[in-house]
């Protein structure tokens, strides 16, 4: 039980990686499917952060009026806000071509257009 | 060479600032190789805001990068005089400007990618490209709608090579503290690499866990063998101009990204003697050059058949940089550039015909070597480069794969790139014979040779293909240089 409670937020970054990567693939709707590749993403972003953690450490912020101050690592927030940036931008790209999939299609299911793809050799 | 950056963040105006400023980016680059091979010391470095590197992100050439570099950029600039035409006849005119904004990020991200001198940066910059590949892709929906769900499963899939590639640089700056390529290799293998050996080996796992996740992950974007899903369909259904900027510039830069995490990040001494990549690596690519031409070979529509044999060439760079010796690396330099050349003028070709067409099933092709002349004879130029025929681009980068591959001992994988080329025998014959043998239908519609802007890119690009295959010297002395570089700065 040690190990589950020392590394717990490695455990969380596992689950939430695990959760998305399994809708990303078991999932047909392709909405469902996009939305699991984010949180899939997002198990990522919290990894990250988790790393940036020091023992005891604030908010990187100057603070004359402490002696000796111990800081977490900001690097890691601030390459996850690219991060986050990136992800926003993946699902607005995923989402817009869903969309145009159903304009298409009539259908956002992946089996459906799997079949209606295999009718229409083209 | 800060110019360079001059491109990032440039929204397109159309086809004139997208040619001047590819035309712009390659004349730099050139002069680029030129001062990185004459440099002594082989780098060339730029730093952003002029901070220093282990703190600011830089730009670091070498002669690896920079051939990289100027293989995109001359497919880049090549294909968008060609672009102006093809894209023209196949998105609506008032979303041109887009198409082009979308374009230039794209090459933005490639060049990007391989010029930077950061891990994170790398990344950011994958996405950059990617993400507008996809809707790129996605653009092809005119003509087919099939397009549409190529570009939904090129997300998917890419996107977790990407993510792949972001928890991967996580494990390795859990270790090292940072993120500059150099950096890293530096603390790895002078301060992690020599504890192994003792009884507390520090970070074992941790490195090698990063390294498997960012190998995972760009062998997705690679397409390398079992993770080729996306390729087939995305390079089919997309825009023409497209096709023949993905095929010639996006697996090549994601090979040039996994021979620097190979070579340059973790150091050739772990991956292939610590971890037997390698072993990993040859299977993967001797598979994939068998699976990719023998699926090529079973394709009738003709774009799908140059995807499916994409994914074979992509198998003999990646058999090149496997072997890990100075031939192996510089074969697949030199296939990296060779296939760009061959591939992206076959593209090109076909992109033609789908301009006077509209389809590129086989049987469209039918008798078109009588009506498209030079496009058609380009096209053959490509088919025979692709098989390796002596004279032709291909054989020199075949050449140098089988004489490494003799010289590693590795006669298995000589004997499958020669069972690769027989079968690319098989299915460049066979379109080449529908070309100048088969008769064309009555009822079809009259066709005549491509436009002016659409033809010279295409005998470019097949001229090339036959230039560097008839004088090869400059081709092997960049790659020969890229080679020693890697293994010499490599522990």
């Amino acid at each position: 039980m040690q190990i589950v409670f020392d590394y717990y937020n490695y455990w969380i970054c596992i689950i939430l990686m695990m959760v998305g990567f399994y809708g990303v693939i078991a999932k047909t709707n392709l909405v469902k499917k996009a939305l699991s590749l984010s949180l899939f993403q997002t198990g990522i972003l919290v990894f990250y952060i988790s790393i940036g953690k020091v023992e005891g450490g604030t908010a990187p912020v100057l603070d004359k009026s402490v002696d000796n101050p111990v800081y977490s690592n900001p690097l890691p927030h601030a390459l996850m806000l690219t991060a986050i940036v990136v992800g926003v931008a993946t699902l607005a790209v995923a989402m817009a071509i869903i969309v145009n999939i159903r304009e298409r299609y009539g259908t956002i299911d992946e089996q459906d257009l799997e079949q209606l793809e295999h009718e229409t050799q083209d | 060479m800060g110019l360079i950056t001059s491109i990032i963040g440039r929204r397109g105006l159309g086809w004139y600032l997208a040619m001047g400023t590819t035309a712009a980016v390659l004349a730099m680059s050139i002069q680029l190789l030129a001062n990185v091979l004459d440099s002594g010391t082989q780098t060339v470095t730029y730093l952003m805001g002029n901070w220093p590197t282990p703190f600011g992100i830089g730009y670091v050439v070498d002669p690896l990068n920079a051939s990289v570099l100027v293989i995109v950029s001359i497919i880049s600039a090549v294909v968008t005089l060609y672009a102006r035409k093809s894209v023209a006849s196949e998105i609506a005119h008032n979303r041109l400007h887009f198409f082009y904004a979308l374009w230039l990020f794209c090459i933005t991200g490639l060049l990007g990618i391989t010029i930077t001198g950061d891990a994170f940066n790398l990344y950011v910059l994958l996405e950059i490209s990617s993400l507008s590949t996809y809707t790129l892709v996605a653009l092809g929906r005119n003509r087919n709608r099939r397009a549409l769900t190529a570009a939904i499963n090129y997300l998917v899939l890419g996107s977790i090579g990407a993510c792949f590639y972001l928890l991967g640089i996580a494990y390795l700056y859990m270790v090292t503290g940072s993120l500059n390529i150099a950096d890293i290799h530096n603390i790895l293998v002078n301060k992690v690499f020599p504890t192994w050996g003792t009884d507390a080996p520090q970070y074992r796992t941790t490195v090698i866990a990063g390294f498997a996740f960012m190998s995972v992950g760009l062998s997705l974007k690679l397409a390398l063998f079992p993770l080729h899903g996306w390729l087939p369909n995305a390079y089919t259904y997309s825009p023409s101009a497209v096709s023949a900027l993905l095929a010639s510039t996006a697996t090549k830069v994601g090979a040039y990204v996994f021979i620097r995490v190979i070579f340059t990040l973790v150091g050739v001494n772990f991956a292939y003697t610590v971890l037997h990549t390698d072993t990993v690596l040859m299977i993967s690519a001797g598979a994939a050059i068998l699976f990719g031409s023998w699926m090529a070979f079973r394709q009738t529509n003709v774009k799908k058949l140059l995807a499916y044999s994409s994914l074979g060439q992509i198998g003999y760079i990646t058999l090149g940089f496997a072997l890990g010796n100075v031939g192996g690396l510089t074969a697949s330099v030199i296939h990296l550039f060779n296939h760009a050349l061959t591939k992206g003028g076959m593209f090109l070709a076909l992109g033609v015909v789908a301009y006077r067409t509209g389809h590129t099933r086989l049987k469209d092709l039918q008798g078109l070597g009588r009506k498209l002349p030079l496009t058609m004879a380009a096209f053959t130029a490509g088919g025979l480069g692709l098989i390796g025929v002596p004279l032709t681009a291909g054989f020199i980068s075949k050449w140098y794969l089988v004489s490494s591959c003799i010289e590693a001992g590795r006669y298995e994988m000589a004997a499958i790139v020669l069972i690769g080329s027989m079968i690319a025998l098989l299915y460049t014959w066979k379109v080449v014979e529908t070309i100048y043998f088969g008769k064309r239908d009555e009822n079809a519609p009259v066709v005549k040779e491509a436009p002016v802007t659409m033809l010279v890119p295409v005998l470019l690009l097949a001229g090339g293909s036959i230039y560097f295959g008839i004088d090869a010297s400059l081709t092997s002395r960049v790659a020969t240089a890229a080679a020693h570089f890697l293994l010499g700065g490599a522990p």
